[in-house]
């Protein structure tokens, strides 16, 4: 950061930089749009901007149509608790295999991540069958249970590629002074951890947040998280794309909410202060 | 949660009962996400009123993802849905292996033999009604009128195939936008194959032989498809290929398909100023013919039935009855007028004048009885269903089928291929399957 | 170097991971290894019994099947080759110092926040289609032909969609990499008289080595899963067009209800990923710990 940055040079990465992000967000900005549109304002050809039929129906029909709150509130428990879960299980595991490899650690760690080479429609009545045999099918608990099985290679992974950024130097240092393993863990390195913990965690909730296949599948009505509350709009008969666009929205608000407060972590990621 | 709050305040409303509301019963009902459902979704203070001892939880979804989930459900023996949504082509299939809790002994107030009788036909099993006609539809054509006006033609309200392409071709104005006619191209045995399948009934051409032989060899489906290829590249919107029924609705009421044939139940969206600018230039004409006895026109049934594996039953007839007697639609009428009401599945309907009065009554009737899925096709097949073979094989081949015709309306392969292709993929299929000994 | 005694912490702490994904690998794949030798048709259970290999056969017999398998390859080849392109290059631009920088980077990230069927339902109406669309309306704007996306360039349009989801990962991946490079180092290096482009590839680019592998083993393996953007948008065609091996699975599963031979084509596509993963591994496994 130390660099001179000349106000031109800036001025030049900042409209660059704008220019490719507003691209990118291009898609999701005009769902959000077309959410405030008529039905039929929504499909016109050419499409209408300034002419549109503004419009806020489609947010109190969606609203009325369904229980909201309760798919909202699955999202949730099922997102963060998967996560969390996840998280605590993985933390331990992607420590030992950053900082104790052994010779077999990259086959485990490609082994993890083959857990998720099966097709999900393979295996679709397998699942179906156990969770209904277990009694898990349509709870929250099946649902964070499936979910964090699902991530934890990823976390795995992620939290194994950030540990492996902290330097060695500092464990050896905290070695010397004759620290367990446990407490190299708990006050060493999770303190330092912490930003690449935090955007692998936000990171994961966004999967099961957004993870359709599953959480429809294993579910009717108690665990019906989001994914199914959208799917409950999507072609019926007659127009539907404002109402399916004020659906989605409702769906990503609260998530794209919790990923604007958390983008400092969510980007900082790795910059400990130890390195710098 | 909401849901029983609901029912309490619902029960304690009409007074009598609230302390019987406790000891209620829990149905899960999964339901499509059409338009009439969602509609019923929101009467249900009617239904709690009279069933103050009921409570209702709604499952409600897009086609596809319903149809995997209810039939996940049933063929495992899961036991999650005491009310499924189904049509008429799982009814068949799902008597024969006793998964549907048979519904001749509903109340008499229920009145059976008020249904329509092709649709009640495509319900039964075995003479049990095995599921309740929620609403029922046909196919027919959609047009622009003030189109057809300009192009100084007129579409007769019984139309042969060549007033069809007679009149595709003199109302296509590309420059403009305007395509003469839209039909579903999108690979599907519930989307283009449903209209070649009826197209192919009309042309006396049929999927297979008494011998359940695949019949895409014979010269009957070469017409069929020479003309729906050409039909829809001359006059069709591009990229038609990848049209379903949405894509193609939604053209209908930008008004950019000057024709289009398809479901009835879009007739209410097609009239409904709030959907489209042509409301009040729609017509409305029955499904072409060839002459041959058949009309293009298929028949479907969104229905409500109770999986074997239901633990209840009596509460599940109760609702179905509430949901498909005549005093539903009466309800729904009260209101949001008569255009609401579910259409298809009464003659009771039907013989109601206010009813009758609107625009597509007529013909969506005509059209239901136009259709007959015990005998579907000119010459003999072993088969029931009219835009589908009820078997439960029919799925995934007729997709398969779809796909290599979706390729020959999209240029890349000719006809002839495409159909060879779909016989020498049926064959192995039926072989496999065991229907060809 | 460590202790006999940390050795044993350190596998008593990987355990629970193991040990449950073990779980949640195995008996799933007894059941599909099961199923894939049965005759299994969800709608006809009273046709059943041992299939033997007739439910491998008939992938193998089909006609779609190296088309599929070409096909995936294809999606996962053209996707990890764009969100690794534009990944790094998107990572590096919003590494300098803008204004505005925490709203840039949501934007950015923006199209991982939507559902994926969601995400390929608003692509295809209303952007692809070839009337509605709002890239057609463009291309009528400047009086050229409408392209039609999914009818002429169907394989073509799968992966842009599937690339423009993945991106935001490998930019977040790369982006977070790239914050723990030294600044000293390229400031050095700049007073050497390095050109920018040396300084990427010589310091830049060897530091992000290991982030680009794991974001293509990680996005590899999701990326041989993928079917429903398939469903969505071209139902795998036109014809075969876009078809692939895990679509084929899908429709036998969901639409041809044939347990069996979805079983055996799960059990094709996780041959298929472990031998993609095989040579991953080999070329670029040992960047995992540098």
């Amino acid at each position: 950061m130390a660099r001179a940055v000349t106000p031109r040079r800036k001025l030049f990465f900042t409209v660059a930089a704008w220019s490719i992000a507003l691209l990118i967000f291009f898609p999701v900005l005009w769902t959000i749009l077309t959410s405030f549109k008529t039905e039929v304002s929504a499909v016109a050809s050419p499409p209408e901007l300034l002419g549109a039929d503004w419009t806020l129906e489609n947010y109190s029909d969606v609203w009325a149509r369904s229980d909201y709150p309760r798919f909202f509130l699955n999202s949730v428990i099922i997102s963060i608790g998967s996560t969390l879960l996840g998280l605590a299980i993985a933390i331990p595991a992607a420590w030992s295999m950053a900082f104790v490899p052994g010779k077999k650690t990259k086959d485990l760690l490609m082994w993890m991540l083959s857990t998720k080479m099966m097709p999900s429609a393979a295996v679709l009545i397998p699942m179906y069958l156990i969770f209904q045999r277990t009694g898990l099918f349509d709870t929250r608990i099946g649902l964070v249970l499936a979910l964090m099985l699902m991530n934890l290679p990823v976390i795995v992974w992620m939290l194994y590629t950030y540990f492996k950024e902290i330097p060695a130097e500092i464990l050896e240092a905290a070695r010397m002074d004759g620290a367990s393993l446990l407490n190299e863990v708990l006050y060493v390195l999770t303190p330092m951890a912490i930003p690449g913990i935090a955007s692998t965690m936000l990171l994961n909730i966004i999967l099961a947040w957004n993870e359709a296949f599953w959480t429809i599948t294993l579910t009717t009505v108690n665990a019906a998280p989001l994914s199914a509350f959208i799917a409950s709009f999507s072609a019926p008969q007659g127009l539907f794309y404002a109402k399916l666009s004020a659906a989605s929205t409702m769906a990503i608000a609260p998530i794209l909410i919790m990923g604007w407060f958390g983008q400092k972590q969510l980007v900082r990621g790795l910059t400990f202060g130890a390195v710098k | 949660m909401t849901l029983t709050f609901r029912a309490l305040l619902s029960a304690c409303a009409v007074g009598a009962l609230c302390s019987a509301a406790v000891a209620e019963t829990t149905i899960t009902v999964a339901t499509v996400n059409n338009g009439d459902m969602v509609r019923m979704q929101g009467l249900m203070d009617d239904f709690y009123a009279k069933n103050p001892d009921i409570k209702v939880e709604w499952v409600t979804l897009e086609e596809n993802v319903l149809r995997q989930n209810v039939t996940n459900d049933i063929a495992t023996g899961g036991g999650q849905y005491d009310v499924v949504t189904i049509g008429t082509y799982e009814v068949p299939i799902w008597g024969k292996q006793g998964w549907l809790e048979s519904l001749n002994d509903l109340p008499a107030d229920y009145d059976i033999d008020d249904l329509l009788p092709p649709i009640r036909a495509g319900l039964t099993v075995d003479g049990n009604l095995l599921a309740s006609p929620f609403y029922g539809e046909s196919s027919f054509v959609n047009y622009r009128k003030d189109l057809a006006e300009k192009a100084g033609i007129t579409i007769p309200d019984v139309p042969t195939w060549d007033d069809i392409k007679k009149a595709a071709a003199a109302m296509t104005d590309t420059e403009a936008g305007i395509y003469g006619i839209c039909l579903r191209g999108k690979a599907g045995w519930g989307e283009n194959m449903a209209i070649l399948t009826t197209m192919a009934n009309s042309y006396g051409a049929r999927w297979f032989d008494e011998n359940w032989k695949p019949q895409f060899d014979q010269p009957e489906w070469k017409a069929v498809m020479t003309d729906y290829v050409e039909l829809l590249t001359k006059y069709g919107p591009p990229g038609a290929s990848n049209n379903g029924y949405n894509e193609n609705l939604t053209l209908s009421l930008q008004g950019k398909c000057a024709m289009r044939m398809d479901a009835t139940v879009s007739a209410s969206s097609l009239t409904d100023p709030k959907q489209s600018e042509f409301a009040d230039k729609v017509g409305f004409a029955l499904a072409p013919d060839m002459g041959l006895g058949k009309r293009a026109n298929w028949l479907w049934a969104w229905s409500l039935a109770i999986p074997s594996s239901s633990d209840a039953k009596d509460a599940s007839k109760a609702f179905i009855n509430w949901a498909t007697n005549k005093d539903y639609l009466a309800l729904v009428a009260s209101k949001e007028g008569w255009a609401a009401a579910p259409p298809g599945t009464r003659t009771s309907l039907y013989a109601n004048p206010e009813y009758s009065a609107l625009p597509f009554a007529k013909l969506t009737i005509d059209s239901i009885n136009a259709a007959d899925p015990t005998n579907p096709t000119v010459k003999p097949v072993p088969y029931v269903g009219v835009q589908f073979v009820a078997i439960p094989e029919f799925a995934g081949l007729a997709t398969s089928v779809g796909e290599i015709f979706s390729a020959a309306l999209a240029g890349q392969k000719t006809v002839d291929e495409a159909l060879a292709e779909a016989q020498a993929l049926s064959v192995e299929e039926m072989t496999a399957a065991g229907y060809i000994k | 170097m460590s202790t006999q005694s940390s050795r044993a912490t350190a596998r008593l702490m990987v355990a629970p991971s193991v040990v449950l994904l073990f779980i949640w690998m195995i008996v799933p794949l007894i059941l599909t290894v099961w199923f894939s030798f049965r005759i299994y048709r969800l709608l006809s259970p009273e046709r059943n019994g041992w299939a033997g290999f007739r439910n491998y056969t008939w992938f193998f017999n089909s006609p779609d099947f190296w088309l599929g398998i070409n096909n995936t390859l294809l999606l996962v080849g053209g996707v990890l080759a764009i969100t690794i392109v534009f990944g790094v290059l998107i990572a590096l631009l919003i590494d300098q110092p803008v204004w505005g920088q925490g709203p840039l980077r949501i934007l950015v990230i923006s199209p991982f926040f939507i559902m994926p069927p969601v995400a390929a339902s608003i692509w295809e109406n209303l952007f692809m289609h070839p009337q509605n669309g709002l890239l057609a309306a463009g291309a009528v704007g400047m009086g050229i032909k409408p392209i039609l996306f999914l009818e002429s360039y169907p394989m073509a349009s799968v992966i842009f969609i599937v690339a423009w989801e993945w991106l935001p990962f490998a930019t977040l991946i790369l982006l977070t990499a790239l914050q723990s490079l030294s600044s000293e180092q390229l400031e050095a290096a700049e007073m050497d008289g390095a050109s920018s482009l040396s300084r990427f590839r010589y310091i830049t680019l060897p530091h992000l080595t290991r982030a680009i592998t794991v974001v293509i083993l990680i996005q590899t393996i999701f990326l041989l899963g993928i079917f429903g953007e398939i469903f969505t948008t071209t139902q795998g065609g036109p014809g075969s067009a876009s078809t692939t091996l895990p679509y084929m699975i899908y429709k036998q599963a969901l639409i041809a209800k044939d347990i069996g031979r979805a079983a055996a084509g799960g059990i094709i596509a996780v041959i298929l990923a472990n031998i993609v993963a095989f040579f991953l591994m080999r070329s670029m496994g040992k960047h995992l710990d540098a």
